[in-house]
């Protein structure tokens, strides 16, 4: 086996499991600080349709089981010392941007399930709520080359010590 | 007339959790000679289950949630999310099974291989009876029905409590279940499950269900509410449970592997 083929897996698992912690973390900072904390988001604010209330229970059982789906594969990988923690951060930023993004995008817009804040103009808000969730992106991405350059300079490294 | 029914049917549901407890305890007690010690925990888990089933079903909760949604609700979590998962944990089948004489348990483990049994213990089924019978109970007049009729109210309660045991039973329980579907498939149930608790929660809020009781909507909002972070919290409970065991099932495998390689 070269140290591609080996690296690759890890890698890939480490990757997905961050991504499902981070999406799911998102998702409670949003629950926690948005709805509980701030008061900002309503638990219902009269104008969901019925088909939002269901996609929005939909995504709140993917919610919590990707935490702790992740956690546990995280906790694997961890105990086979196959985690790849450079993979994994990029994971975690991709997932939380990702769900950020999401959230701001199809949640508040396309099904319209709440908004960010209510008797405000929501401009800024949503600017600034979609821009967050694409600088997350952005750091995930870069973090996804900086693992990449790693594993291509552990492959040198093996090949030039055969 | 009724009310004495319901009397009645109230001792023999206290009397059957107390002559069952019993049975656990005895049982935990004793282990034969090439046995180990039942364990303490699944005791505590036992116990935890049962206190739980007597706290929801105290006459001052009762006769509080017959004027508060509220306090219904948390019954209701009580007895149908949180007193199963306590229950289910404690592995009563594997402690009867290794508690009987061989003959006796084969005799048990055929019961469960029946038809009826093996169609109750399928998640899907549990998860028909328990999120299906909530939706049925809280989007029909059935809630308003309940309110005037103890033994009805008794009876849903009963049901909650079975249903609650079985959907655990088949998703994370312990003990054997007849033809345990794939874990995918169990994944799979578990989030239908809490989808499914969601939504219900969203709907009693948005939609002013459950009717003709002349609840007030401040309170029904907070009893919905409650059944949303309430039935999470179980349900996270559930799913740790699920992928816990996956966790030190993949532990055992490599252990094996390991054994079997050196």
């Amino acid at each position: 086996m070269t140290t591609k083929q080996r690296n690759q897996r890890p890698a890939r698992q480490s990757l997905w499991a961050a991504v499902l912690i981070g999406s799911g973390i998102m998702a409670a900072i949003d629950e926690i600080v948005f709805h509980q904390l701030l008061g900002w988001h309503h638990f219902y604010d009269r104008a969901t349709p019925l088909i939002g209330l269901l996609s929005d229970g939909l995504l709140h059982a993917a919610e919590l089981l990707a935490i702790v789906a992740g956690g546990f594969l995280l906790a694997e990988l961890w105990r086979s010392e196959a985690l790849a923690p450079r993979w994994a951060w990029a994971g975690f930023f991709l997932g939380a941007g990702g769900f950020q993004l999401f959230d701001g995008l199809v949640n508040h817009k396309v099904l319209q399930l709440h908004q960010i804040r209510y008797g405000v103009v929501l401009l800024p808000y949503d600017l600034a709520w979609n821009i967050a969730g694409l600088l997350l992106l952005c750091i995930g991405s870069g973090l996804v080359l900086r693992a990449k350059a790693g594993m291509r300079h552990d492959e040198l490294a093996d090949t030039r010590q055969h | 007339m009724t009310h004495h029914t319901y009397m009645w049917a109230e001792m023999l549901a206290l009397l059957t959790i107390t002559a069952l407890t019993l049975a656990y305890l005895w049982a935990a007690a004793r282990s034969g000679p090439r046995q180990r010690p039942w364990s303490a925990w699944r005791t505590m888990s036992w116990l935890g289950g049962v206190a739980l089933v007597v706290v929801a079903s105290a006459p001052l909760l009762t006769t509080l949630a017959h004027h508060d949604l509220r306090v219904h609700m948390l019954q209701h979590l009580l007895l149908g999310m949180f007193a199963p998962l306590g229950l289910v944990l404690a592995a009563p089948l594997t402690l009867t099974l290794r508690t009987l004489p061989v003959a006796a348990a084969r005799r048990v483990i055929r019961l469960l291989r029946s038809r009826p049994l093996r169609w109750l213990s399928h998640p899907l089924s549990a998860l028909a009876l328990n999120i299906g019978g909530m939706y049925v109970l809280y989007l029909t007049p059935l809630y308003a029905l309940s309110l005037h009729s103890p033994l009805l109210h008794l009876g849903l309660s009963i049901h909650f409590l079975v249903a609650g045991y079985l959907f655990t039973w088949a998703i994370v329980g312990p003990d054997p279940v007849p033809h345990r579907p794939s874990w995918r498939l169990r994944v799979a149930i578990l989030f239908s499950a809490i989808a499914a608790h969601a939504t219900l929660a969203k709907l009693l809020y948005a939609y002013g269900w459950p009717r003709g009781a002349g609840i007030d909507p401040a309170q029904r909002e907070a009893a919905a509410q409650l059944m949303y972070y309430g039935g999470d919290f179980a349900e996270l409970l559930v799913a740790i449970t699920l992928f816990a065991s996956w966790y030190c099932h993949s532990r055992r495998l490599r252990t094996a592997a390991a054994l079997r390689t050196s």
